[in-house]
């Protein structure tokens, strides 16, 4: 490997998340020395990735396949599709194993300063799924900040009159959480969305 | 090494690289003024850096007119009490919005800041739409540009001030008015303390605002009214008029 060829490997490397030149370093140098094991089989699913990953036209998922696996999966339910800004959103709930319905991938969150609209956003698709099949429930499983929330009610108010429930995730203490070192915010979100007890 | 310390209100917090944000704040002294916030980016931070949320903000840079890093604490929670609902939320967003496009940065206006402080503090209230559109049109007084509603511009009934003119700024009465009504904007009762408002009112108040607004300060930057506003807007259409079906 020519030297110009490590310093391309280390200068790629070090553009990866959590990544920077000095363990762009350390993860190139353990690579060349695992070069059977690690490198060859590293290069090989990176290619394969980047020729086979693709964007599910129905939900915005990223998979292989296209419908998705998730939207080809007859077991799941097909009536409640939960909305998050990201895939790595979905993913979270995936690993969650909670949710059993369908998803809907919006790709972020209207902006008020940027000029992300909803036309920059996959919301159009989420009315034309809600008309088209026979979704009872749509989950509105997007970020507790302002923008994710504002987001959520553009959804909420353009799908009014489609006869279908929307709901919400619940904000509040999460578990494992102790009052005393929760924000202020997360506190207030939580005593506003109480229910009675038992 | 410089250092500040003054409340203020969070405007806005964009990502910089993986972990830091660069936040603006509005603040009493020294008007909107950005900073780097280490950790921006964390689990815990991201909920103190929402827009409107009123933070005690300690500024430190080497020099005055470098960007500098913030640190800061949560003084109060406002956006977290406003999530659920979309209106009052959409008013945060824009208000968030207008001050961080329109205010010039580092000149103070304490006028702009308190004014904030008491729209915030009137979300969580009853009236707050009328609110918002007496703070927006607040805003461009203390920016150069008030509307001028004491009198009638073209020498009319000062009792029964209907319309205001888009080119003067200025209050016109409702007989002056009436051979130029499709040119001029309405004027909502309630601007002028008469009634309690409501969402037609609102509606009306907005457009009023919106207009100079647009005309004064986001024309000559050469860019349209934050997205923001314009979702605001649209949560309070205007009612067609009297006599006219829908």
């Amino acid at each position: 490997m020519a030297q110009n060829d490590i310093e391309r490997l280390i200068q790629l490397l070090a553009r990866l998340p959590g990544m920077g030149p000095r363990s762009a370093r350390r993860a190139a140098l353990h690579l060349i020395k695992k070069r059977e094991g690690l490198m060859l089989p590293l290069g090989t699913a990176i290619q394969r990735a980047a020729d086979n990953i693709r964007t599910c036209s129905n939900c915005g998922n990223l998979d292989t396949s296209d419908p998705c696996d998730i939207c080809d999966d007859p077991k799941r339910d097909a009536s409640i599709i939960c909305v998050v800004e990201e895939v790595g959103d979905l993913w979270a709930l995936e690993r969650s194993g909670a949710f059993k319905g369908r998803y809907h991938v919006v790709g972020g969150t209207l902006s008020a300063l940027d000029g992300r609209g909803p036309e920059q956003l996959n919301i159009g698709s989420l009315r034309g799924r809600v008309e088209d099949s026979a979704v009872t429930e749509i989950i509105l499983a997007l970020g507790a900040t302002v923008d994710g929330q504002t987001t959520g009610h553009y959804i909420a108010e353009s799908l009014t009159g489609s006869n279908v429930k929307i709901s919400r995730l619940a904000h509040g203490v999460p578990v494992g959480g102790e009052l005393d070192y929760l924000d202020d915010g997360t506190l207030t979100a939580a005593l506003q969305a109480r229910r009675p007890a038992g | 090494m410089i250092e500040w310390s003054d409340d203020g209100i969070v405007l806005s917090a964009r990502p910089h690289g993986e972990t830091a944000a660069i936040i603006h704040v509005l603040t009493p002294e020294r008007g909107r003024h950005a900073g780097l916030v280490q950790g921006g980016q964390g689990r815990k931070a991201r909920a103190l850096y929402q827009p409107g949320n009123r933070l005690l903000v300690n500024w430190s840079g080497r020099l005055a007119d470098h960007l500098g890093t913030f640190k800061c604490e949560l003084e109060t929670s406002h956006a977290a009490r406003l999530l659920d609902d979309p209106k009052r939320l959409s008013a945060l967003s824009s208000a968030a919005a207008i001050c961080e496009r329109a205010l010039p940065e580092r000149e103070p206006h304490p006028a702009c800041y308190h004014g904030f402080l008491a729209l915030l503090g009137a979300l969580e209230g009853d009236h707050w739409a009328e609110v918002y559109v007496r703070w927006e049109l607040g805003l461009l007084a203390d920016l150069g540009f008030g509307l001028d509603l004491s009198q009638c511009a073209a020498g009319g009934d000062n009792d029964q001030l209907a319309y205001v003119s888009p080119r003067t700024a200025r209050a016109v009465s409702l007989a002056a008015g009436e051979p130029y009504r499709e040119k001029l904007l309405p004027l909502p009762p309630f601007l002028l303390g008469r009634g309690t408002g409501g969402a037609d009112e609102v509606g009306q108040g907005l457009r009023l605002s919106g207009y100079f607004l647009e005309r004064s300060i986001f024309h000559l930057q050469d860019r349209p009214l934050p997205p923001a506003r314009e979702r605001l807007a649209a949560l309070f259409p205007l009612a067609p008029p009297a006599g006219e079906s829908v």
